[in-house]
Protein backbone atom coordinates (compact mmCIF):
# COMPACT_ATOMS: atom_id res chain seq x y z
CA UNK A 1 0.00 0.00 0.00
CA UNK A 2 1.61 3.35 -0.83
CA UNK A 3 1.59 6.44 1.79
CA UNK A 4 -1.14 7.69 0.23
CA UNK A 5 -3.59 5.23 0.33
CA UNK A 6 -2.55 4.79 4.26
CA UNK A 7 -3.15 8.45 4.72
CA UNK A 8 -6.46 8.31 2.97
CA UNK A 9 -7.34 4.64 5.03
CA UNK A 10 -6.73 6.53 7.90
CA UNK A 11 -8.44 9.58 7.57
CA UNK A 12 -11.50 7.51 6.69
CA UNK A 13 -10.72 5.51 9.98
CA UNK A 14 -10.60 8.57 11.84
CA UNK A 15 -13.46 9.84 10.41
CA UNK A 16 -15.93 6.62 11.37
CA UNK A 17 -14.50 7.40 14.99
CA UNK A 18 -16.02 10.69 15.40
CA UNK A 19 -18.83 9.50 13.93
CA UNK A 20 -19.29 7.51 16.80
CA UNK A 21 -19.28 3.83 14.84
CA UNK A 22 -17.65 1.08 16.37
CA UNK A 23 -14.15 -0.37 14.78
CA UNK A 24 -14.35 -4.21 14.99
CA UNK A 25 -11.14 -6.81 14.53
CA UNK A 26 -11.91 -7.26 10.73
CA UNK A 27 -11.79 -3.94 10.14
CA UNK A 28 -8.91 -1.90 8.54
CA UNK A 29 -6.91 -0.02 11.36
CA UNK A 30 -3.79 2.22 11.77
CA UNK A 31 -1.43 -0.31 13.05
CA UNK A 32 -0.72 2.04 16.29
CA UNK A 33 -4.19 1.93 17.08
CA UNK A 34 -3.72 -2.13 16.81
CA UNK A 35 -0.70 -1.77 19.14
CA UNK A 36 -2.11 0.92 21.49
CA UNK A 37 -5.37 -1.64 22.20
CA UNK A 38 -3.42 -4.20 22.64
CA UNK A 39 -1.42 -2.12 25.12
CA UNK A 40 -4.12 -0.96 27.16
CA UNK A 41 -7.18 -3.91 26.56
CA UNK A 42 -3.98 -6.93 27.79
CA UNK A 43 -2.63 -4.11 30.97
CA UNK A 44 -6.56 -4.39 31.55
CA UNK A 45 -6.97 -8.26 31.51
CA UNK A 46 -3.75 -8.56 33.52
CA UNK A 47 -4.74 -6.29 36.27
CA UNK A 48 -7.72 -8.12 36.81
CA UNK A 49 -5.48 -11.60 37.04
CA UNK A 50 -2.79 -10.43 39.07
CA UNK A 51 -5.92 -8.21 41.23
CA UNK A 52 -6.86 -11.83 42.67
CA UNK A 53 -4.37 -12.52 44.35
CA UNK A 54 -3.84 -10.04 47.37
CA UNK A 55 -7.80 -10.68 48.14
CA UNK A 56 -7.00 -15.11 47.60
CA UNK A 57 -5.11 -14.37 50.36
CA UNK A 58 -7.74 -13.63 52.32
CA UNK A 59 -10.46 -16.18 51.47
CA UNK A 60 -9.69 -18.79 53.83
CA UNK A 61 -9.73 -16.26 56.94
CA UNK A 62 -12.75 -14.71 55.79
CA UNK A 63 -14.60 -13.87 59.49
CA UNK A 64 -18.07 -15.71 58.13
CA UNK A 65 -19.74 -17.70 55.68
CA UNK A 66 -21.53 -15.10 54.25
CA UNK A 67 -18.23 -12.90 54.00
CA UNK A 68 -16.41 -15.54 52.47
CA UNK A 69 -18.85 -16.73 49.69
CA UNK A 70 -18.98 -12.61 48.94
CA UNK A 71 -15.45 -12.52 48.40
CA UNK A 72 -14.77 -16.02 47.00
CA UNK A 73 -17.45 -14.51 44.06
CA UNK A 74 -15.73 -11.47 43.40
CA UNK A 75 -12.28 -12.93 43.20
CA UNK A 76 -14.26 -15.63 40.62
CA UNK A 77 -15.51 -12.44 38.78
CA UNK A 78 -12.26 -11.18 38.25
CA UNK A 79 -11.27 -14.08 36.72
CA UNK A 80 -14.21 -14.21 34.66
CA UNK A 81 -13.00 -10.09 33.45
CA UNK A 82 -9.54 -11.04 33.06
CA UNK A 83 -11.01 -13.93 30.30
CA UNK A 84 -13.42 -11.48 28.71
CA UNK A 85 -10.92 -9.01 28.65
CA UNK A 86 -8.15 -11.27 27.25
CA UNK A 87 -10.52 -12.88 24.27
CA UNK A 88 -11.01 -9.05 23.32
CA UNK A 89 -7.39 -8.86 23.32
CA UNK A 90 -6.87 -11.63 20.76
CA UNK A 91 -9.21 -10.41 18.51
CA UNK A 92 -6.14 -7.84 17.27
CA UNK A 93 -4.35 -10.25 16.20
CA UNK A 94 -2.11 -11.30 19.08
CA UNK A 95 -2.16 -14.62 20.79
CA UNK A 96 -3.16 -15.71 24.83
CA UNK A 97 0.28 -17.13 25.04
CA UNK A 98 2.10 -13.93 24.13
CA UNK A 99 0.18 -11.99 26.41
CA UNK A 100 0.60 -14.09 29.43
CA UNK A 101 4.27 -14.09 28.08
CA UNK A 102 4.60 -10.20 28.64
CA UNK A 103 3.01 -10.30 31.77
CA UNK A 104 5.14 -13.04 32.93
CA UNK A 105 8.62 -11.48 31.52
CA UNK A 106 7.63 -8.17 32.93
CA UNK A 107 7.13 -6.48 29.47
CA UNK A 108 3.61 -5.69 29.82
CA UNK A 109 2.03 -3.97 32.99
CA UNK A 110 -0.73 -4.09 35.13
CA UNK A 111 -1.90 -1.74 37.80
CA UNK A 112 0.40 -0.75 40.14
CA UNK A 113 -2.05 -1.07 43.28
CA UNK A 114 -2.11 -4.51 43.52
CA UNK A 115 1.73 -4.18 44.57
CA UNK A 116 0.41 -3.33 47.83
CA UNK A 117 0.04 -6.25 50.98
CA UNK A 118 -3.64 -6.86 52.45
CA UNK A 119 -2.16 -7.38 55.80
CA UNK A 120 -5.69 -7.42 57.75
CA UNK A 121 -9.09 -8.42 57.20
CA UNK A 122 -10.32 -4.58 57.00
CA UNK A 123 -8.04 -4.49 53.74
CA UNK A 124 -10.61 -6.59 51.77
CA UNK A 125 -13.19 -3.90 52.73
CA UNK A 126 -10.95 -0.85 51.36
CA UNK A 127 -10.57 -2.98 48.10
CA UNK A 128 -13.69 -3.26 47.25
CA UNK A 129 -14.79 0.18 48.65
CA UNK A 130 -11.58 2.23 47.66
CA UNK A 131 -9.74 0.07 44.29
CA UNK A 132 -13.11 -1.07 43.14
CA UNK A 133 -14.89 2.35 43.09
CA UNK A 134 -11.76 3.89 41.75
CA UNK A 135 -11.90 1.28 39.01
CA UNK A 136 -15.21 1.69 38.06
CA UNK A 137 -14.76 5.71 37.55
CA UNK A 138 -12.66 4.40 35.35
CA UNK A 139 -14.57 1.83 33.61
CA UNK A 140 -17.82 3.24 33.23
CA UNK A 141 -16.35 5.68 30.25
CA UNK A 142 -14.61 2.59 28.03
CA UNK A 143 -18.30 1.16 27.55
CA UNK A 144 -18.53 3.95 24.95
CA UNK A 145 -14.80 3.56 23.24
CA UNK A 146 -14.71 2.81 19.52
CA UNK A 147 -13.49 -0.73 19.49
CA UNK A 148 -16.43 -2.90 19.83
CA UNK A 149 -15.09 -5.70 21.86
CA UNK A 150 -13.54 -4.05 24.00
CA UNK A 151 -16.30 -2.02 24.81
CA UNK A 152 -18.67 -5.20 24.66
CA UNK A 153 -16.43 -6.50 27.39
CA UNK A 154 -16.65 -3.98 29.78
CA UNK A 155 -20.34 -3.30 29.68
CA UNK A 156 -20.26 -6.99 30.89
CA UNK A 157 -17.39 -5.89 33.83
CA UNK A 158 -19.36 -2.79 34.67
CA UNK A 159 -22.33 -5.13 35.05
CA UNK A 160 -20.90 -7.42 37.60
CA UNK A 161 -18.48 -4.61 38.81
CA UNK A 162 -20.95 -2.64 41.48
CA UNK A 163 -21.47 -5.43 43.97
CA UNK A 164 -17.78 -5.64 44.43
CA UNK A 165 -17.59 -1.71 45.60
CA UNK A 166 -20.56 -2.88 48.12
CA UNK A 167 -19.48 -5.44 49.59
CA UNK A 168 -16.33 -3.56 50.72
CA UNK A 169 -17.84 -0.40 52.11
CA UNK A 170 -20.22 -3.15 53.87
CA UNK A 171 -17.06 -4.89 55.19
CA UNK A 172 -16.05 -0.73 55.92
CA UNK A 173 -20.02 -0.24 57.33
CA UNK A 174 -19.57 -3.16 60.22
CA UNK A 175 -15.89 -2.91 61.37
CA UNK A 176 -17.45 1.08 61.99
CA UNK A 177 -20.08 0.14 63.82
CA UNK A 178 -18.09 -2.51 65.99
CA UNK A 179 -15.11 -1.86 68.70
CA UNK A 180 -12.76 0.79 69.01
CA UNK A 181 -10.23 -1.93 67.74
CA UNK A 182 -12.49 -2.32 64.81
CA UNK A 183 -12.65 1.01 63.88
CA UNK A 184 -9.21 1.27 64.01
CA UNK A 185 -8.84 -1.44 61.71
CA UNK A 186 -10.83 0.20 59.11
CA UNK A 187 -9.14 3.38 59.62
CA UNK A 188 -5.76 2.31 59.80
CA UNK A 189 -6.42 0.64 56.19
CA UNK A 190 -7.93 3.69 54.74
CA UNK A 191 -5.03 5.15 55.78
CA UNK A 192 -2.72 2.48 53.75
CA UNK A 193 -4.80 2.78 50.57
CA UNK A 194 -5.88 6.28 50.02
CA UNK A 195 -2.73 7.47 48.55
CA UNK A 196 -2.48 4.23 46.13
CA UNK A 197 -6.22 4.01 44.80
CA UNK A 198 -5.31 8.28 43.91
CA UNK A 199 -2.42 6.94 42.09
CA UNK A 200 -4.63 4.42 40.50
CA UNK A 201 -6.62 6.70 38.05
CA UNK A 202 -2.92 7.46 36.53
CA UNK A 203 -0.34 9.95 36.23
CA UNK A 204 -1.68 13.70 35.96
CA UNK A 205 -2.39 15.14 32.39
CA UNK A 206 0.64 16.87 31.84
CA UNK A 207 2.51 13.92 32.53
CA UNK A 208 0.59 11.26 30.95
CA UNK A 209 1.95 10.64 27.47
CA UNK A 210 -0.90 8.64 25.87
CA UNK A 211 -3.89 10.71 27.10
CA UNK A 212 -4.23 12.94 23.70
CA UNK A 213 -4.16 10.16 21.30
CA UNK A 214 -6.44 7.74 23.53
CA UNK A 215 -9.18 10.73 23.86
CA UNK A 216 -9.09 10.74 20.22
CA UNK A 217 -9.95 6.99 19.48
CA UNK A 218 -12.55 6.85 23.10
CA UNK A 219 -10.27 4.81 24.49
CA UNK A 220 -9.95 7.65 27.18
CA UNK A 221 -13.07 9.62 27.35
CA UNK A 222 -12.29 11.78 30.92
CA UNK A 223 -8.92 12.94 31.64
CA UNK A 224 -6.71 11.03 34.41
CA UNK A 225 -7.18 14.33 36.59
CA UNK A 226 -10.72 14.74 35.66
CA UNK A 227 -11.47 10.74 36.91
CA UNK A 228 -9.19 11.55 40.21
CA UNK A 229 -11.53 14.60 40.91
CA UNK A 230 -14.42 12.74 40.48
CA UNK A 231 -13.64 9.71 42.40
CA UNK A 232 -12.50 12.12 45.46
CA UNK A 233 -15.71 13.94 45.30
CA UNK A 234 -17.83 10.57 45.20
CA UNK A 235 -15.75 9.19 48.07
CA UNK A 236 -15.12 11.73 51.08
CA UNK A 237 -18.59 11.83 51.74
CA UNK A 238 -18.71 8.02 51.95
CA UNK A 239 -15.84 8.71 54.33
CA UNK A 240 -17.72 10.53 56.12
CA UNK A 241 -20.61 8.11 57.02
CA UNK A 242 -18.77 5.73 58.06
CA UNK A 243 -16.86 8.40 60.62
CA UNK A 244 -13.44 7.66 58.71
CA UNK A 245 -11.20 10.37 57.84
CA UNK A 246 -9.19 10.77 54.82
CA UNK A 247 -5.68 10.95 55.42
CA UNK A 248 -4.83 14.32 54.14
CA UNK A 249 -4.35 17.09 55.63
CA UNK A 250 -5.16 19.24 53.04
CA UNK A 251 -8.59 18.11 52.04
CA UNK A 252 -11.17 20.91 51.54
CA UNK A 253 -14.22 21.32 49.84
CA UNK A 254 -13.91 24.59 47.85
CA UNK A 255 -16.99 26.32 47.57
CA UNK A 256 -15.98 28.14 44.49
CA UNK A 257 -15.36 25.13 41.98
CA UNK A 258 -17.85 22.80 43.98
CA UNK A 259 -14.75 20.07 44.37
CA UNK A 260 -12.81 18.75 46.88
CA UNK A 261 -9.24 20.35 46.80
CA UNK A 262 -6.74 17.88 47.81
CA UNK A 263 -2.73 17.53 48.94
CA UNK A 264 0.29 16.62 46.49
CA UNK A 265 0.45 12.82 45.56
CA UNK A 266 3.84 11.17 45.74
CA UNK A 267 4.10 10.65 42.43
CA UNK A 268 7.65 9.12 43.18
CA UNK A 269 6.35 6.39 45.23
CA UNK A 270 4.23 5.63 42.04
CA UNK A 271 6.80 5.53 39.66
CA UNK A 272 8.85 3.34 41.57
CA UNK A 273 6.22 0.84 42.46
CA UNK A 274 5.82 0.87 38.40
CA UNK A 275 9.10 -0.06 37.52
CA UNK A 276 9.14 -2.96 40.29
CA UNK A 277 9.97 -1.96 43.21
CA UNK A 278 6.83 -1.80 45.49
CA UNK A 279 6.44 -3.87 48.47
CA UNK A 280 4.84 -6.88 46.49
CA UNK A 281 5.70 -6.72 42.92
CA UNK A 282 7.91 -9.72 43.29
CA UNK A 283 5.92 -11.82 45.24
CA UNK A 284 2.95 -11.28 43.12
CA UNK A 285 5.13 -12.57 39.83
CA UNK A 286 6.50 -15.09 41.46
CA UNK A 287 2.59 -16.40 42.23
CA UNK A 288 1.52 -16.12 39.00
CA UNK A 289 4.52 -17.39 36.80
CA UNK A 290 4.50 -20.45 39.08
CA UNK A 291 0.60 -21.23 38.95
CA UNK A 292 1.21 -21.14 35.13
CA UNK A 293 4.19 -23.61 35.00
CA UNK A 294 3.26 -26.11 37.65
CA UNK A 295 -0.16 -25.83 35.94
CA UNK A 296 1.51 -27.02 32.60
CA UNK A 297 0.60 -30.85 33.43
CA UNK A 298 -2.45 -30.24 33.58
CA UNK A 299 -2.98 -28.07 30.32
CA UNK A 300 -1.14 -30.53 28.40
CA UNK A 301 -2.95 -33.82 30.15
CA UNK A 302 -6.08 -32.46 28.82
CA UNK A 303 -5.06 -31.63 25.06
CA UNK A 304 -3.74 -35.37 25.26
CA UNK A 305 -7.01 -36.32 26.28
CA UNK A 306 -8.90 -34.20 23.97
CA UNK A 307 -7.17 -35.64 20.99
CA UNK A 308 -6.97 -39.32 21.96
CA UNK A 309 -10.63 -39.17 22.43
CA UNK A 310 -11.14 -37.46 18.87
CA UNK A 311 -8.73 -40.24 17.45
CA UNK A 312 -11.40 -42.77 18.83
CA UNK A 313 -14.11 -40.94 17.64
CA UNK A 314 -12.64 -40.94 13.73
CA UNK A 315 -11.68 -44.55 14.35
CA UNK A 316 -14.81 -45.86 15.28
CA UNK A 317 -16.69 -43.31 12.27
CA UNK A 318 -14.30 -45.11 9.75
CA UNK B 1 4.93 -31.15 24.00
CA UNK B 2 3.12 -28.12 25.07
CA UNK B 3 -0.03 -27.54 22.83
CA UNK B 4 -2.24 -24.57 23.70
CA UNK B 5 -6.03 -25.16 23.92
CA UNK B 6 -7.92 -23.82 20.72
CA UNK B 7 -10.25 -21.01 20.71
CA UNK B 8 -14.15 -21.79 21.33
CA UNK B 9 -16.91 -19.30 20.29
CA UNK B 10 -19.83 -19.25 22.86
CA UNK B 11 -23.47 -18.45 22.07
CA UNK B 12 -25.65 -18.30 24.73
CA UNK B 13 -29.44 -17.85 24.49
CA UNK B 14 -30.87 -15.94 27.88
CA UNK B 15 -34.30 -17.11 27.60
CA UNK B 16 -36.34 -19.14 26.08
CA UNK B 17 -38.37 -17.66 22.95
CA UNK B 18 -35.17 -15.98 22.71
CA UNK B 19 -31.99 -16.86 20.13
CA UNK B 20 -28.49 -17.61 21.09
CA UNK B 21 -26.47 -14.58 20.51
CA UNK B 22 -22.74 -14.02 20.66
CA UNK B 23 -21.11 -13.66 24.18
CA UNK B 24 -17.88 -14.12 24.00
CA UNK B 25 -14.66 -16.64 23.72
CA UNK B 26 -12.63 -18.94 26.04
CA UNK B 27 -9.95 -21.25 25.20
CA UNK B 28 -10.41 -25.31 26.01
CA UNK B 29 -9.45 -28.41 25.50
CA UNK B 30 -12.05 -30.00 24.21
CA UNK B 31 -16.01 -29.43 23.43
CA UNK B 32 -16.88 -30.38 26.90
CA UNK B 33 -14.10 -28.67 28.85
CA UNK B 34 -15.58 -25.47 26.69
CA UNK B 35 -19.12 -26.03 27.67
CA UNK B 36 -17.76 -26.03 31.35
CA UNK B 37 -15.77 -22.93 30.74
CA UNK B 38 -18.30 -21.23 29.04
CA UNK B 39 -20.84 -21.75 32.04
CA UNK B 40 -18.22 -20.29 34.27
CA UNK B 41 -17.49 -17.78 32.66
CA UNK B 42 -20.32 -16.57 31.06
CA UNK B 43 -23.31 -17.44 33.02
CA UNK B 44 -22.73 -16.30 36.66
CA UNK B 45 -25.54 -14.32 37.22
CA UNK B 46 -28.24 -16.70 35.74
CA UNK B 47 -27.74 -15.58 31.83
CA UNK B 48 -29.05 -17.92 30.20
CA UNK B 49 -30.37 -21.25 29.58
CA UNK B 50 -29.02 -23.12 26.94
CA UNK B 51 -25.27 -22.69 25.64
CA UNK B 52 -23.61 -23.33 22.74
CA UNK B 53 -19.75 -23.72 21.74
CA UNK B 54 -18.28 -23.95 19.04
CA UNK B 55 -14.26 -23.80 17.68
CA UNK B 56 -13.90 -20.59 16.02
CA UNK B 57 -11.47 -22.52 13.45
CA UNK B 58 -15.07 -23.55 12.22
CA UNK B 59 -17.15 -19.81 11.56
CA UNK B 60 -16.54 -18.45 8.32
CA UNK B 61 -16.97 -14.56 8.69
CA UNK B 62 -16.98 -12.06 5.56
CA UNK B 63 -14.83 -9.82 5.07
CA UNK B 64 -15.30 -6.24 5.54
CA UNK B 65 -12.97 -5.59 2.40
CA UNK B 66 -16.07 -6.96 0.68
CA UNK B 67 -18.90 -5.26 2.50
CA UNK B 68 -19.51 -3.11 -1.13
CA UNK B 69 -20.16 -6.19 -3.11
CA UNK B 70 -22.37 -7.79 -0.39
CA UNK B 71 -24.10 -5.51 1.15
CA UNK B 72 -24.95 -2.27 -0.87
CA UNK B 73 -26.91 -4.04 -4.00
CA UNK B 74 -29.92 -4.11 -0.96
CA UNK B 75 -29.39 -0.39 -0.82
CA UNK B 76 -30.57 0.88 -3.77
CA UNK B 77 -33.71 -1.75 -3.61
CA UNK B 78 -35.75 0.89 -1.76
CA UNK B 79 -39.42 -1.28 -3.41
CA UNK B 80 -38.46 -3.87 -0.97
CA UNK B 81 -39.74 -1.55 1.50
CA UNK B 82 -43.41 -0.86 2.39
CA UNK B 83 -42.86 2.77 2.08
CA UNK B 84 -42.44 2.77 -1.63
CA UNK B 85 -45.25 2.77 -2.28
CA UNK B 86 -47.98 5.47 -2.76
CA UNK B 87 -51.75 4.96 -1.53
CA UNK B 88 -54.36 7.50 -0.49
CA UNK B 89 -54.62 8.67 2.91
CA UNK B 90 -58.20 6.85 2.46
CA UNK B 91 -57.13 3.49 2.45
CA UNK B 92 -57.01 1.81 6.34
CA UNK B 93 -55.16 -1.43 7.47
CA UNK B 94 -52.64 -1.67 5.73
Amino acid sequence: MSENEVKNLEAIFEARIARDEKIEPKDWMPEKYRQTHIRQISQHAHSEIVGMLPEGNWITRAPSLRRKAALLAKVQDEAGHGLYLYSACETLGISRDELYEQLHSGKAKYSSIFNYPTVTWADMGAIGWLVDGAAIINQVPLCNTSFGPYARAMVRVCKEESFHQRQGYEIMLTLCNGTQEQKEMAQDALNRWWWPSLMMLGPTDDASVHTEQSMKWKLKRKTNDELRQQFIDQTVPQADLLGLTIPDPDLKFNEETGHYDFGPIDWDEFWQVVKGHGPCNKERMNARVNAWEEGAWVRDAAMAYAEKQTAKKVAKAS
Amino acid sequence: MTKNWPLWEVFVRSKNGLEHRHFGSLHAADAEMAMENARDVYTRRNEGVSIWVVESKYITASNPQDNGELFEPAQDKIYRHPTFYDLPDDVKHM
